[in-house]
């Protein structure tokens, strides 16, 4: 908007409305952390009782060795829960029969892995020894491109609309939430009742279209419907995380950038997108790892169908290792750890290619 | 001056105009109040169906039965159908008993002998119904009170120890460079790469070495230190300012201390969000404790009420009432917690 | 007499003992893991605190669960020696390892010889042909329903107790024609439940000796019948082709819904239609339609069993001697609307408590399939690994219904599925 008010006037204007919006935000700030630390009582009085300890330690083994003292709780529970299983999960991938017991099995050697990778033609699943993990992984492959770039972009919009100052936002954020509640069941029951034959939207559009779509036995739409579905099941997820790291942005900067008008989508690229790139990091990574992972509300709504043409790999290695009555231990483990070598590669290359933009 | 007008019609509280972008805000809130919360509204009003009325096609939106009536001279009530009469015209009569294809139908009114009447010429006629029952019979049946503690101090017992050592953990990975920082964040992200379903077994088998199997502890644990929770506390806690840390420890404040006083105040939005998540998965956590409890007293909500899923039947209509009565804490929960979101960096106050 | 202090103490001690003994064992806690498919798990509850009541030295807990956790979580918990005492088993023989035999403690042996009898089999590793260890909780038959009211309406007679496969498939398509019928024909989508019909054409699914042939004539003459009718609109490929792999897939609401003409499912689906269809239309459950070899269905159901990791023997014996005796065991069928596996109770009859005539008419009607049931479809039942060779079969069925792969290379693919995991079975210690 074109001003005759001199530049500098403009910019004296400019400050004084900075110092008392930041005297302000100073003044808000401490009565929202008198608030906190109020509702925080009994924990800081134990993390008070910690301070000496902890200054002990320190200066027993240094500063710099202070960041394992942090890290090693989380890293005591890992190892137990999270890396002993993995090990033994592999150790399962590399023996063959039906034991629980890792001492119980006979070792084969890379026998499961053959059995996996043997294929004439690599391009075509049907060739293959174990074509439902070929299928799997193509149907995995295409799932994810697709469903990563919808969820991460409606995820954003929506991240952004709910950071603003509207009315009753409290509930809006309620609603876009609420579908991460819902256990996989529900999801797949409600979107049944939706789609089915008889169901809600082939009540509205079959007028228009003439006759009754039956959206999930078409192998297109099966997909496309599994795509919506899992995307509308998580979003709230994401949305929540990017929510969170918007808030990591210094609200002047917008003030500033609206006084000397710069246009929204400027001010999206130039300062939104910039600041909110480590939490956008994690949404990516997170999104592209839990869609690699997609099994629950899928295998409830469409049981992989028709034919295989939703079924996606996880459901492939629940299938062998559990669901089957001689559950084989061996060939699930080597396919979950065919699966998580690719996506591991996958996401090494994601955040290198991430951190370029800025410390990671 | 046309322009001075049309900036006085559109301008808004604040004095700002309305933008393209408010109005698509509000289109797309809308929207997202329909499309996310309508099927929720529609799995509540569900829940209130009996078992004949959620097979029906096509589903409805509200809980309708068929009305009942008591006639003189008979001892049950009487189903009440519409029935198209030969004259043309339509008349509400009761159902004394249908044979094949042919029914009995009597005036409710002035119940005489029976009329017959053709199965096609009569529509039942239905009222809306809430079934109660779907709601009060498992509550009878199960020990809810039991699983809803259980449930509690699970979820709020595994919450307060994830937020701690994950911030702990974010706190070390974020603000220090040594040596293994690389690796480790790796090694935590990598864990990320195998689903949980998939080892499930292995798990187990080092849960039973520790003999947690059946105690709720076996629940709190394994899950306490989520990949995810590292990594988004982590990446958060990267905006937060250096300078902050040296300030404070040229002031000779401990680490401990800068990690208690001035991180995790910073990080709220992060934390709560967090906090939320984990919250989230542990009220919902269905697969883990149903491997880990065998013994009822120590069941979960979600593992004591979902027991109506059998092998041949699942009975839906105790599922859905159970679905919401799960969902109503976590839902008040979520309210609360959520406005820590907006809260921590206000403005310029930390420069 | 002086008494020593010390005497004194292990006198005390010792009658401390003995009260704390008998207190301990005045109350012997046991544990069942039972799941549900109607109201069984109530009506059990009702029968044990009556057998509480007489026997107030014995708890029985009754840990509910959903049958996920039998079908995956069961077998898990076995294999690390941390199972109930007793538990609702559906996977028969995959589980027969784990069983407890009763025998020694039973004071009748004889009792379970004759009435749970041929059933006992199903329960016994292969080589043992004494053992005893628990009893049927349900017999199920895979048999078909029809709905009546719309061969009234389209004025086609049913067909009669010797009609075959196509004559039904005939007198369907006729009705649905007439009426504008979705879905003329539909089956749940079972390996168990093919197999009755599979059966009925004339396949063997062993070879002499025992092991899994499943491909023959018979088998294929079914097969083919199957896809067929998916492709000239007598089934619908909203049903099998709507999901994959093992995935069982119901026909449930659509027959509830008056869509479906004729639906083979199973006796247990009594209960259930008396809830969701209740008198709306006439759905009558009719003879077994008949092939050249046979007019069978396949028998089925869960059992409670006894299991190794209990405790306390004499007290699990206890427990299922009662819950097997004929009355209890009567009142529970009656109840909950299933079919009992009892030569006594079978003979005599079952006075089902329900006020649809439609019910009591279908459970009849089931009952007789009984005597009709062929060789072949016990031993597939007994058959230990049965659970992979019907799954290996539906999953590939159920691509060649939607045309994924041909109808040879699924049998190609049954037959490689069955291998590999045969395989690995082998390799077991």
């Amino acid at each position: 908007m074109p001003c005759r008010i001199p530049m500098e006037l403009r910019l004296r204007e400019q400050g004084e409305r900075m110092t008392l919006r930041s005297r302000q935000g100073r003044r808000a700030a401490e009565s929202e952390r008198r608030f906190e630390s109020v509702l925080q009582l009994p924990w800081a009085f134990a993390m008070r009782l910690l301070e000496l300890p902890m200054r002990g330690v320190q200066r027993v083994i240094g500063q710099g060795r202070m960041p394992w003292v942090f890290v090693m709780p989380n890293l005591l529970i890992f190892g137990t829960f999270v890396i002993v299983p993995l090990f033994i999960n592999f150790y399962y991938s590399i023996t063959g029969g039906t034991d629980l017991f890792p001492a119980n099995r006979p070792f084969v050697g890379t026998e499961q892995y053959d059995l996996l990778l043997d294929c004439e033609d690599y391009l075509d699943p049907f060739s293959c020894r174990q074509d439902r993990f070929w299928r799997g992984m193509y149907n995995t492959a295409f799932f994810v491109t697709f469903q990563v770039a919808g969820m991460v972009g409606i995820s954003l919009i929506t991240a952004l609309v709910l950071n603003r100052r509207i009315p009753g936002r409290a509930f809006f954020r309620s609603v876009f939430f609420y579908p991460v509640l819902l256990s996989p069941v529900v999801v797949a029951l409600i979107w049944k009742w939706i789609l089915q034959r008889e169901g809600l939207l082939n009540a509205f559009i079959s007028d228009w279209i003439g006759n009754k779509t039956l959206w999930l036995v078409e192998p297109g739409w099966a997909m496309f419907w599994v795509i919506s579905v899992s995307t509308w099941a998580h979003m709230g997820f994401y949305t929540l995380i990017l929510l969170a790291g918007l808030q990591s942005i210094p609200g002047d900067l917008y003030e500033a950038a609206e006084m000397d008008g710069t246009s929204r989508w400027r001010t999206f690229w130039r300062i939104t997108m910039p600041l909110l790139w480590p939490t956008m990091l994690v949404v990516l990574v997170l999104a592209l790892i839990k869609s690699v992972q997609t099994f629950d509300e899928v295998f409830v709504l469409t049981g992989g169908g028709p034919g295989t043409a939703t079924q996606l790999i996880v459901q492939y290695i629940y299938e062998t290792g559990f669901a089957t009555q001689i559950q084989n231990f061996g060939l699930a483990a080597a396919a979950s750890i065919v699966l998580g070598v690719v996506l591991l590669v996958l996401t090494l290359i994601q955040m290198k290619i991430g951190s370029g933009k800025g410390k990671w | 001056m046309f322009d001075r007008t049309l900036t006085f019609l559109t301008r808004r509280r604040g004095g700002k105009r309305w933008h393209i972008t408010d109005i698509l805000t509000w289109g797309y809130l809308l929207l997202g109040v329909l499309m996310m919360f309508g099927p929720v509204l529609w799995l509540v009003m569900s829940s209130f169906k009996t078992q004949a009325g959620l097979v029906e096609f096509p589903p409805t939106f509200l809980p309708y039965s068929q009305q009942e009536v008591a006639v003189e001279g008979y001892d049950k009530p009487l189903p009440l159908f519409e029935v198209k009469m030969p004259d043309g015209s339509a008349k509400v009569m009761a159902q004394v008993r249908r044979i094949g294809i042919v029914s009995q139908m009597v005036d409710p009114e002035n119940p005489g002998p029976p009329i017959k009447v053709r199965f096609q010429d009569r529509t039942p006629v239905r009222e809306l119904s809430f079934a109660w029952e779907n709601y009060i019979t498992p509550l009878e049946q199960f020990n809810f009170l039991r699983y809803l503690w259980n449930s509690v101090v699970v979820t709020t017992v595994a919450t307060f120890i994830t937020l701690i050592i994950n911030s702990m953990a974010a706190f070390g990975l974020s603000k220090y460079e040594f040596r293994g920082r690389t690796s480790i964040l790796v090694f935590i992200i990598g864990t990320l790469m195998i689903p949980i379903s998939v080892i499930m077994v292995p798990v187990y088998l080092v849960v039973t070495k520790f003999g947690m199997v059946n105690s709720l502890w076996g629940v709190i644990l394994p899950g306490a230190a989520t990949p995810t929770g590292v990594f988004l506390l982590r990446q958060y806690m990267l905006t937060i300012p250096d300078e902050l840390l040296d300030a404070a420890r040229m002031d000779n404040a401990s680490e401990w201390q800068i990690y208690w006083r001035i991180i995790v105040p910073l990080a709220l939005p992060a934390l709560a969000v967090l906090a939320i998540f984990s919250i989230m998965w542990r009220w919902n956590d269905f697969l883990w404790p149903l491997v880990i409890l065998t013994r009822n007293e120590l069941y979960t909500l979600q593992v004591g009420l979902n027991a109506f899923q059998g092998e041949l039947q699942v009975q839906w209509h105790y599922v859905l009432a159970m679905t919401v009565v799960t969902l109503l804490p976590i839902t008040f929960v979520f309210a609360f917690l959520q406005k820590f979101i907006t809260t921590g960096i206000a403005s310029t106050g930390m420069k | 007499m002086k008494v020593s202090t010390r005497n004194l103490t292990i006198a005390g001690l010792a009658v401390a003992g003995m009260f704390w003994a008998s207190v301990a064992a005045a109350a012997t806690e046991l544990r069942i893991t039972w799941y549900s498919d109607g109201n069984e798990g109530e009506v059990l509850r009702d029968l044990l605190d009556r057998f509480e009541q007489q026997n107030p030295d014995i708890k029985v807990v009754v840990d509910n669960v959903a049958y996920k956790a039998i079908l995956e979580s069961l077998p898990v918990q076995l294999a690390a020696g941390k199972g109930p005492d007793m538990a609702r088993i559906t996977d028969l023989g995959g589980l027969s390892k784990y069983y407890l035999d009763l025998t020694p403690y039973l004071s009748d042996p004889e009792y379970w010889r004759q009435n749970v009898g041929p059933f006992l089999q199903w329960f016994r590793q292969p080589g043992d042909k004494t053992s005893i260890h628990g009893f049927m909780t349900q017999l199920t038959l895979t048999g078909p329903y029809v709905n009546k009211t719309l061969f009234d309406q389209a004025g086609i007679a049913l067909p009669g107790e010797d009609a075959t496969w196509d004559d039904w498939a005939a007198a369907s398509n006729a009705v649905a024609k007439k009426l504008d019928i979705p879905i003329p024909m539909a089956m749940d989508r079972s390996g168990h439940r093919f197999a009755g019909p599979a059966i009925s054409m004339g396949a063997k699914f062993f070879d002499a000796n025992g092991e899994p042939a499943i491909i023959d004539d018979g088998f294929k003459a079914m097969s083919e019948r199957i896809v067929e009718w998916h492709q000239d609109g007598t089934m619908s490929k909203e049903l099998w082709g709507s999901v994959s792999g093992s995935s069982y897939r119901g026909a449930n609401e659509e027959f509830a819904n008056a869509q479906v003409v004729f639906y083979m499912s199973g006796s247990w689906q009594v209960g259930q239609f008396s809830k969701q269809i209740g008198d709306a239309f006439d759905w009558v459950a009719v003879p077994q339609p008949c092939g050249p070899a046979a007019c069978t269905g396949m028998p089925g159901g869960a059992a409670l069993l006894a299991l190794k990791d209990s405790k306390h023997p004499k007290e699990v014996a206890k427990v299922m001697e009662y819950l097997a005796s004929e009355d209890v065991l009567a009142e529970f069928s009656a109840r909950t609307l299933f079919l009992p596996a009892h030569i006594g109770l079978s003979k005599k009859g079952v006075d089902f408590k329900t006020d649809l005539p439609l019910a009591k008419k279908a459970l009849d009607t089931f009952l007789g399939h009984l005597p009709k049931v062929s060789q072949t479809a016990y031993d597939l039942q007994a058959y230990p690994y049965n659970r992979v060779l019907f799954n290996a079969i539906i999953s590939r069925l159920g691509q060649a219904v939607v045309g994924e792969l041909s109808l040879d290379d699924a049998y190609k693919r049954m037959v490689q599925d069955i291998d590999t995991q045969m395989a690995e079975q082998k390799r077991t210690k």
